[in-house]
């Protein structure tokens, strides 16, 4: 009796774990597939324009506004500890880096996710479930080309620039409580900082995170949707799917390029 | 007269269920033909496998002279080009205008001027009355006009064939007759050959040349209009005059009703 229950359970545990593979392979193949068609929306870029506005603009307010109240937040805290060993000058290198190393692309990438992600998602699985999708395969235009290459790309060249603007936000936010409001020292806030951020080792690489969490999201976001059973309740499932699958896959894939990056790529 | 479509013993299901079981049937080239049937007898599926959206099991699908088993995603979209096909509830592009979607297969697979797609575009929405319209988004018109948008989407690229899936589903009298006589004029106008999905059968019986039944999987009866009206077949005796009583039960086959009602070897 207890084994069996012992092997129902590793039998669970196992069925699952396959399942997760098994997503992600499928998740893989579907990139594939979109990189094949994307030539498409190179010739034609004002399908990816159009994507850009909708994915992108469309998340500047929520991008913006959070990330100038986590700056707030980083200039709080940070010149609270920092005082305490007579270095609050420091405060702006704390914020810089902490929004332009990790910040900045993580919560950009996790805000992205729920705001643009799941509206891409919602949207092809709509498309799908109104046959849309099908009218188009029936007049002999892919779908995968005409509809989800574009709206990826709109997703990966939307990321880097929403993460550089919620870095610059965030270390504005930073500056109004440091300098503004606490007082620190002006000249020494932005001299440090200056100093202490380095364009490659910290600007470029939270670029280069930004662009890989864009990849991911806008490929997770694409693919529920586009697998997504043509349902109510399978569009309301693929939508939450794409907000829990891209936020596990941001933090995983940050812990990953963060050690890449901190050890060196060799 | 050519054929256009020939089908000859064609299997199809879905795992180990035979929803079409040895289908035969002709059409040929300027025909109006109606596929009847209750739902769920697999007359969409035939019309899907007409598409190539489905693959059949066994059987050969001949369209417009191109082996559909044979065709590969090129050579399926190479057949598509010479296709149109109506939606059941128009699946016109929700992100799109009226115009746009009327225009869009001309901006796929044309490369013809945006001033000539312009014009071409309002000549399709006014052969179907809904020039006026041209500038509105999908969500702003009523079923009929979204299906008779739809209508002149299909027919953009002037198609050899025209697959239609429940062209009058949900529509009210006057909007039904509308496209009952649009689906006529147009195929005649365009030269056309059209397949028509439907358990319409009144509105299908004025305006078709020719009808195939479908039950269960298999082409029950065939014939013109009047031959349908005239049949003695119970099936299409009943279909067509609407009858409760006739070989199509009532009641969708289950257990005996005792046990649902805990009566289970109860005797009155």
């Amino acid at each position: 009796m207890r084994i069996d229950s012992i092997l129902k359970a590793v039998r669970m545990v196992g069925d699952r774990t396959l399942k997760i593979v098994e997503r992600i392979g499928a998740t893989v193949t579907f990139l594939a597939r979109i990189l094949v068609h994307s030539a498409t929306s190179f010739k034609r870029p004002g399908l990816i324009v159009r994507e850009v506005y909708y994915a992108g603009v469309q998340s500047l307010i929520i991008i913006l506004v959070s990330g100038l109240f986590v700056g707030m937040v980083l200039g709080l805290q940070g010149h609270e500890t920092l005082q305490k060993y007579g270095s609050e000058e420091s405060v702006g290198v704390l914020v810089a880096l902490a929004l332009v190393r990790e910040m900045g692309p993580v919560v950009s990438a996790l805000l992205f996710a729920s705001r643009a992600g799941s509206a891409i998602t919602a949207e092809i699985g709509l498309m799908k479930a109104t046959e849309q999708l099908s009218a188009m395969e029936m007049m002999a235009v892919n779908p995968v080309a005409r509809v989800v290459a574009p709206r990826f790309w709109g997703g990966v060249l939307s990321m880097p620039l929403l993460a550089l603007l919620f870095s610059a936000m965030g270390i504005f936010g930073g500056f109004v409580v440091a300098v503004v409001l606490i007082g620190v020292d002006n000249g020494a806030f932005w001299s440090q900082m200056q100093a202490a951020v380095d364009f490659r080792q910290d600007v470029v690489n939270g670029i280069i995170k930004s662009l890989v969490f864009g990849v991911a999201v806008s490929a997770i976001a694409t693919f529920e949707g586009y697998e997504a059973p043509p349902t109510a309740e399978g569009v309301s499932g693929a939508t939450t799917r794409t907000v829990v699958t891209s936020s596990l896959a941001i933090l995983a894939l940050d812990l990953l390029l963060t050690a890449f990056m901190l050890k060196g790529w060799n | 007269m050519e054929n256009l479509v020939e089908i000859s013993n064609l299997n199809f299901g879905y795992g180990q269920r035979l929803v079409l079981k040895g289908v035969n049937m002709c059409i040929p080239r300027g025909r109006l033909v109606a596929i009847l049937g209750l739902r769920g007898c697999g007359k969409t599926t035939l019309l899907r496998l007409m598409g190539g959206q489905l693959q059949a099991r066994e059987g050969r699908m001949m369209v417009a002279g191109e082996h559909l088993n044979h065709l590969d995603r090129n050579g399926l979209y190479r057949l598509r080009r010479k296709l149109g096909m109506l939606f059941q509830f128009g699946a016109l592009f929700t992100d799109l205008s009226v115009f746009d979607n009327v225009a869009f297969q001309m901006r796929e697979h044309t490369d013809l001027s945006e001033s000539m797609i312009r014009d071409l575009t309002l000549l399709k929405l006014n052969a179907v009355g809904l020039r006026g319209v041209n500038r509105l988004m999908p969500s702003e018109l009523s079923g009929g006009m979204a299906r008779r948008v739809a209508l002149a989407r299909a027919t953009a690229l002037d198609p050899s064939l025209i697959l239609y899936d429940e062209p009058f589903a949900g529509l009210d009298p006057i909007s039904l007759g509308v496209i009952g006589q649009l689906i006529r004029r147009l195929n005649d106008a365009l030269g056309a050959t059209s397949i028509l999905v439907t358990h319409d059968i009144q509105e299908s019986l004025k305006i078709v040349d020719y009808v195939y039944f479908v039950a269960d999987g298999v082409i029950l009866a065939e014939g013109t209009p009047e031959q349908i009206r005239a049949s003695t077949l119970p099936f299409v005796h009943q279909f067509v005059w609407g009858e409760s009583d006739g070989p199509m039960p009532f009641h969708y086959p289950a257990q005996p009703i005792q046990p649902d009602f805990g009566l289970a070897g109860r005797h009155s």
